[in-house]
């Protein structure tokens, strides 16, 4: 009897996860062209040297723009393995280097060749590397951040208040994303590592739709909140939710979590291709405030951000269903048997957390583009954020996010900018060692 | 289609040194998770510490056993930081503790301020010099069919299946040891273990200095054949290793060698049957690169239902690998 009913249970989820599959396929399958159509630079289109050879068209190009202004004429040379070649910006900014294949390359602004008053922003990276690894797709993009030069012109205050916003903007971002995390550990008990993916998810919506269709960014956002919650219960329902009625253990759900990470992941880079993408939907003006110089995308998004973070406190701690949330969190069966429904405030938190998700990414790609991977280069800084705070405490989510947001930005006063998320890491670390459970976690937790 | 050179390849894949490194990397981690219970999700830190460790000595002139001891001296510096914090803390933190570890090491090996001695995002190469010349095979080229290849391949091969083989004893006669029923009884109730007197941190970080010890060797034999590449060192590196110690089995002897084989021919062969389907105007709709892509969504779902399906692997014993936790 009791294997029957096993039996079936395993039946009904083999089933899920193959409509499931079939679901993905189908995308895959269906969707001929997508990212041909979808690329915002027309890169080469993939065409076979000769029948019987596999090789296609390799090439290195990017967009080179000065906040809003599309920078022409300014000259980049590529060079690699005996190879060197020059290109041109257009009038829409554009370059691109086709190249022999998949090797090593270096790719040089020449800083001379841009129009007056327009400068590197960091005038040591007037080149950057193209590695052979790096060729998961036919065009790798490389871009030189133009604009005022920072370093020299102001002192060290100005650049730690400019350092300060920024980090405050990041920490607020990140905490969006990951109170999802925390809410989704605190109910269920799961690492979810395809949280960064939920993250991309948000960001390709708002790309598509406000880039691709011309939509109203606010729109975009609107949307892409409303789909990431419809991922955050499509997940649960087909994945989640069939795993804890099968009583997998929450290793073995950390682990699907991973294996669901890597496939979004490569579906991403299948659709959209590996170029990152261009989130110019005009929020770039610069706002200068004193000594700190900030795009009005920035302001908005920490505003946003603000007020969905109230509104999530609000919701936890006024409403009745955030209040059998923090129930659920402190002792699923306790609340169980108070007569809460489990299932339906797990189901309630995923979706909450995809929308919060999907709105971190819109923000992310306000913040820095679009990119397949984005949301995974983030998810450590989520997870450091919440561990700092404490797993499974929505308020240390958001002491832990801001602590990580303003230690990226403002150890890159000290140490060089290439290293600002380990130092982040690192920092994770040693709190680990001296305040084990977090900031504002309780002992019990961590076992 | 050509069939015969897609099994030819695949085939071949049985055998490369590629498949060798991630068993090593696979048994390292076996000893990790299948047998004491840590969660390690940061073994692509040790490949990477073994690679550069081994390179580094060996570009500045030293010789290949200087070099090969400095990797394994790195590898168990490296395991005392990250077990220290971690090892008395549960389960979960030690996961992303690992995670973020190595994300540091290699954030570290590619910041530019670095270039003189990691080459930074380009990598390092030229350090097969001490190994090739202790190579005993006389120049040519050796075997049949698919598995045709010069002295330095053969040389690479030979060495990199040897340490496979030794490694899979050492786990082996250790595991039929006093010291593996303690690990594996961590394992199963670490509290059980303590109240019989067992040091279990000590257990626990010796079985981790183990693993990393055989992750960081794996790292030699991984860029034997190719060049350090800072960009190969992604958590992704670390996934595909899980992906194969689960395919096998955690806590198997052969489980990480067959899973390694399993899951190399594999990627070759859906490669291969993509690329020439593609050729052959059967997938006109998709490039070749986006086949690339999708192998790697194959592996995301295989690494779902296998853990879901079955979580003790071809070979585990499903008594063996309870998930603790």
């Amino acid at each position: 009897m009791i294997a029957g009913i096993r039996l079936g249970r395993g039946v009904r989820l083999t089933t899920m996860i193959v409509a499931a599959l079939a679901l993905c396929l189908g995308i895959v399958l269906g969707s001929t062209s997508f990212s041909a159509n979808a690329t915002e630079t027309p890169a080469p289109t993939p065409t076979p040297t000769a029948p019987g050879d596999f090789t296609n068209t390799y090439s290195i190009g990017g967009i080179l723009r000065d906040g809003d202004t599309l920078v022409a004429g300014a000259e980049i040379t590529v060079e690699g393995d005996g190879f060197s070649e020059t290109a041109t910006t257009d009038d829409t900014g554009r370059w691109s280097v086709v190249v022999p294949g998949k090797g090593d390359y270096t790719v040089t602004l020449d800083p001379d060749t841009l129009p007056e008053g327009v400068a590197l922003r960091d005038p040591d990276r007037s080149s950057a590397e193209v590695s052979s690894t790096e060729w998961q797709t036919n065009t790798i993009t490389r871009s030189f951040p133009l604009g005022v030069d920072t370093r020299q012109t102001t002192g060290f205050f100005e650049q730690f208040l400019q350092r300060l916003a920024a980090g405050l903007n990041f920490g607020l971002l990140i905490a969006l994303a990951a109170i999802g995390i925390t809410l989704i550990f605190g109910t269920t008990g799961l690492n979810n590592f395809a949280h960064g993916e939920m993250v991309t998810f948000g960001a390709i919506v708002a790309w598509i739709v406000a880039v691709l269709l011309g939509i109203n960014i606010f729109v975009a956002m609107l949307i892409a909140l409303v789909l990431g919650g419809v991922f955050g219960y499509v997940q649960d329902w087909l994945l989640w939710r069939p795993l804890r009625r099968k009583g997998v253990r929450l290793v073995q759900a950390m682990i699907v979590s991973i294996g669901l990470a890597i496939a979004l992941r490569y579906l991403y880079l299948f659709y959209i291709g590996g170029e990152t993408k261009t989130m110019s939907v005009g929020l770039s003006d610069a706002v200068v405030l004193g000594p700190v110089r900030i795009t009005t995308g920035s302001i908005l998004s920490m505003i946003i951000s603000v007020v969905v973070l109230v509104l999530v406190g609000l919701f936890l701690t006024r409403t009745r269903i955030g209040k059998a949330t923090r129930a659920v969190s402190d002792n699923p069966s306790l609340a169980a048997a108070s007569g809460i429904d489990v299932d339906r405030i797990i189901r309630i938190v995923w979706v909450l957390a995809g929308a919060l998700a999907a709105l971190a990414g819109v923000m992310l790609a306000l913040y820095r583009q679009v990119s397949w991977d984005m949301g995974f280069q983030v998810l450590l800084l989520m997870f450091a954020a919440v561990t700092l705070g404490g797993l499974g405490s929505a308020y240390g989510a958001l002491v832990g996010s801001l602590v990580v947001g303003l230690f990226v930005e403002l150890s890159t006063l000290f140490i060089p900018a290439d290293l600002k998320y380990a130092a982040a890491l690192v920092v994770l670390i040693v709190v680990l060692l001296v305040r084990p459970q977090g900031i504002l976690g309780r002992k019990e937790r961590i076992g | 289609m050509d069939w015969g050179n897609i099994f030819g390849n695949a085939v071949g894949e049985i055998i490369s040194p590629t498949t060798a490194a991630y068993a090593l990397a696979a048994i390292g981690l076996g000893i990790h998770f299948g047998y004491t219970g840590l969660l390690n999700f940061g073994q692509a830190a040790f490949l990477l510490i073994g690679a550069y460790a081994f390179a580094i000595p060996t570009l500045a002139g030293a010789p290949l056993i200087v070099a090969i001891l400095c990797a394994i001296a790195c590898s168990v510096i490296f395991a005392f930081i990250l077990g220290i914090p971690t090892l008395r803390l549960r389960a979960d933190y030690l996961a992303i503790v690992t995670i973020a570890a190595a994300e540091v090491v290699r954030y570290i090996v590619t910041t530019t301020g670095l270039t003189d001695f990691t080459g930074a995002a380009n990598g390092l190469s030229g350090f097969k010099g001490t190994f090739a010349a202790i190579n005993p095979i006389p120049e040519g080229r050796y075997g049949f069919g698919p598995f045709s290849y010069n002295e330095y391949d053969w040389w690479v091969r030979i060495v990199g299946w040897s340490l496979v083989v030794l490694a899979s004893l050492l786990v082996w006669l250790l595991m039929r040891s006093p010291w593996g029923r303690v690990v594996k009884g961590i394992r199963e109730d670490e509290d059980a273990v303590r109240s019989l007197g067992k040091n279990v941190y000590s257990y626990k970080m010796q079985a981790l200095i183990l693993g990393g010890g055989l992750g960081s060797i794996a790292g030699i034999v991984f860029i034997l054949p190719r060049a350090v590449q800072p960009a190969n060192y992604t958590t992704g590196l670390t996934f595909f290793i899980w992906t194969i110690m689960l395919l096998g089995g955690a806590a198997t002897i052969f489980g990480p060698i067959v899973g390694s084989m399993i899951f190399w021919v594999v990627l070759s062969l859906t490669q291969g049957v993509l690329y020439g389907a593609i050729e052959s105007g059967a997938l006109s709709f998709i490039s070749t690169t986006q086949a690339g892509q999708i192998r790697f969504i194959l592996v995301g779902v295989a690494l779902m239902l296998l853990v879901i399906f079955r979580p003790q692997g071809i070979f585990g014993n499903k008594k063996e690998l309870s998930f603790s936790v």
